[in-house]
């Protein structure tokens, strides 16, 4: 079992979110690809620190209020003007006006769901198992420490000379993840 | 704590002496807590050994509970003429309780999704909470229209699913606008309240002694692991659902008001409805939030989370909530003289002066007159006196249905018709059981799941703040 473990990530820890931004920044301009800062929660700047474009969850929740909308409409129309047309009031049997409410909380219904499971897709989350649960000190990315974390399989990435570079931007905890 | 004077920008052409002193916000979480205090606070509630208090409120509770679920058996077994309602009251406690439920939920997508688009960041320590409430509250109020339909079994003809009869739901009808409505908002306040949850979720994960803990805390979390890329797509997730969740919220209780005012009852058919039903959701919501959250912070010892500050503002929304609402109810009486219609003018007459003056004199001083008070501080900031108040408001908001649905009712066009409508022990024993199942869902909440938003409240400290000296900022960096 032992010799199948290989380097999976450099952990480096931080105690404040202006040092893991500054990390952040220098980790960017050394040109490293597979790399990510874990926080215990969003800290402001971080995207552009990192260079992490606009997220595309939007598409999808776009495309979930698309798709509740021509669902209401088309369900409303099928059932009550084609299938069963039934008078009532002497109203329209059909009307964009009367079948709107519904159509709309469809719309929502399906946005909300659109949202939610792009942002698991766009994460690739759920991912119940991660080789950086296996560092202790990492359990605390959740609580009040600040990690850089720069993956082995990096084409940029050198046991030795990316930990220093972790050590010179001010890390005190280095620590090396095998999977 | 350091106060973010400009003085170490070292200017020295500017007088520093005389240039205006920055007036220094109200710190949201007191005491100046680190990150660390934040989370074993918050976490260490469900941590902890289960305190006596707990059972102490459970228990009843869960009794009171029983309680309902007894009455309703005892509903769908002997049929629905074990309440009180009859022609012409054919609404009566059902749908009053259905509308205070549903309106009480109001409070925690407002506090969740409108507040968050504002930027009000005080809404970070009663979201969670607010939002627990939301979902419990709109289970309670489900019951109602369920089992008023009479025979039960037949329910499901609400939704559009085929049948034996091969007819569908007829959807010009409001009542069928209300099962979408409703239905979508229960699912859609789950959806949020969870997306919410998923870092909680992982710190508990992560500060789990028993392989149990870990395992369930883990499988919700999803395996969140804070990861920047991650949260980069979680916080525009969180963004679009509140933005989706501000037109929901203002939505469900406009179609709900749409239940009367599609109709052409006088004292029901009025277009002034949709944004009184909201106003008046939103003032109910906030009523139960100040209800729950003021002794919750006292036994749960949370002053320093959720401080006077927070209590104060949210006074400030039910006083606002509560004058829209009694504008609206001058403006009802004012539209029932002018519009000239002798049918709406007696039904308003009626209203306040008929059989029933007692129930809208009631909702009166509860709804308006009450809440007044929160113009000065110095009430705002008692909180015995927010806790009476918000009681009150609770009252009269139930009262407010009550009186809507069943005066207007009660007398017909023609007196031969007139009633006069009385609950049996039943309708008011399945009311006072719908309690029971709000509080024993929101004690077991509370029992295994962060009552604050961590991470949130994490977010809009100093420290979090890379830019402040508290968050590790150095001279220069600005």
């Amino acid at each position: 079992m032992a010799e199948t473990l290989k380097p999976y990530a450099l952990l480096a820890e931080f105690e404040t979110p202006a040092d893991v931004m500054q990390a952040a920044r220098a980790v960017r301009i050394a040109g490293f690809r597979r790399w990510d800062v874990h926080t215990p929660f969003p800290i402001h700047g971080m995207d552009g620190a990192m260079g992490i474009k606009n997220s595309k969850v939007g598409y999808f929740s776009f495309v979930g209020g698309v798709t509740g909308l021509t669902i209401g409409m088309s369900m409303i129309w099928f059932m009550n003007k084609y299938d069963y047309p039934i008078i009532v009031g002497g109203k329209p049997l059909f009307s964009p006006l009367f079948a709107f409410p519904v159509s709309y909380e469809l719309t929502i219904l399906l946005a909300s769901f659109g949202t939610l499971l792009g942002m698991c897709f766009l994460n690739r989350l759920p991912k119940l198992y991660n080789p950086i649960f296996k560092s202790e000190r990492f359990a605390r990315a959740s609580d009040d420490r600040f990690f850089v974390v720069i993956e082995a399989s990096d084409p940029k990435f050198s046991a030795v000379e990316t930990r220093k570079l972790l050590e010179n931007l001010g890390s005190k905890n280095i620590e090396l993840v095998e999977d | 704590m350091a106060a973010p004077t400009h003085t170490h920008h070292g200017t020295p052409t500017l007088n520093v002496a005389a240039a205006p002193k920055e007036l220094e916000r109200e710190p949201l979480v007191l005491n100046n807590r680190s990150l660390s205090w934040i989370t074993s606070t918050i976490a260490g509630i469900v941590e902890g050994n289960t305190p006596k208090w707990w059972w102490a409120f459970f228990i009843p509770s869960a009794l009171v509970m029983s309680m309902c679920f007894g009455m309703i058996a005892y509903l769908i077994s002997a049929g629905i003429g074990v309440w009180g309602l009859n022609q012409p009251v054919g609404w009566a406690w059902d749908i009053t309780n259905f509308v205070f439920w549903i309106g009480i939920g109001h409070a925690g997508t407002l506090i969740s999704a409108v507040l968050f688009l504002l930027r009000q960041k005080w809404r970070t320590s009663i979201n969670r909470a607010a939002e627990a409430m939301t979902l419990f509250a709109v289970a309670c109020a489900g019951i109602f229209p369920m089992i008023h339909v009479g025979r039960i079994w037949f329910a499901w003809w609400l939704f559009p699913l085929p049948n034996a009869n091969s007819i569908w739901p007829q959807f010009r009808s409001p009542l069928l606008w209300d099962v979408f409505a409703v239905s979508t908002y229960g699912t859609v306040s789950l959806l949020f309240w969870y997306t919410g949850l998923v870092p909680d979720l992982a710190t508990m994960r992560d500060r789990a002694k028993t392989k149990i803990r870990k395992f369930a805390y883990g499988l919700f979390a999803l395996g969140w692991t804070g990861s920047n890329r991650h949260w980069s797509n979680y916080e525009k997730a969180y963004l679009l659902l509140a933005g989706i969740s501000t037109p929901l919220v203002l939505s469900v209780h406009s179609i709900v008001s749409f239940d009367f005012a599609v109709s052409v009852v006088p004292g029901w058919h009025t277009t002034i409805f949709p944004p009184y039903f909201v106003a008046g959701a939103i003032f109910s919501g906030f009523g139960m939030v100040l209800t729950l959250m003021i002794p919750l912070r006292t036994v749960c010892k949370l002053h320093d989370l959720v401080t006077i500050r927070h209590i104060d503002l949210m006074c400030k929304v039910t006083m606002a909530t509560g004058s829209i609402v009694g504008y609206a109810y001058a403006m009802e009486f004012f539209i029932a003289w002018y519009g000239g219609n002798p049918y709406e003018l007696y039904a308003f007459k009626n209203r306040a002066f008929g059989p029933y003056w007692w129930a809208y004199w009631s909702m009166v001083s509860c709804n308006v007159i009450c809440p007044q008070l929160f113009w000065f501080k110095a009430f705002r900031q008692n909180v015995v006196i927010v806790f009476i108040i918000s009681i009150f408001v609770n009252i009269g908001m139930w009262f407010e249905r009550f009186v809507i649905i069943v005066t207007s009712l009660h007398r017909d066009y023609l007196p031969s018709s007139w009633g006069y409508f009385s609950p049996t022990p039943v309708d008011i024993l399945t009311f006072v059981g719908s309690f029971g199942l709000f509080l024993t869902l929101f004690l077991l909440f509370m029992r295994f799941l962060p009552m604050i938003a961590i991470s949130e409240v994490k977010g809009v400290t100093p420290q979090a703040d890379p830019h402040h000296p508290l968050g590790g900022a150095k001279e220069g960096h600005h």
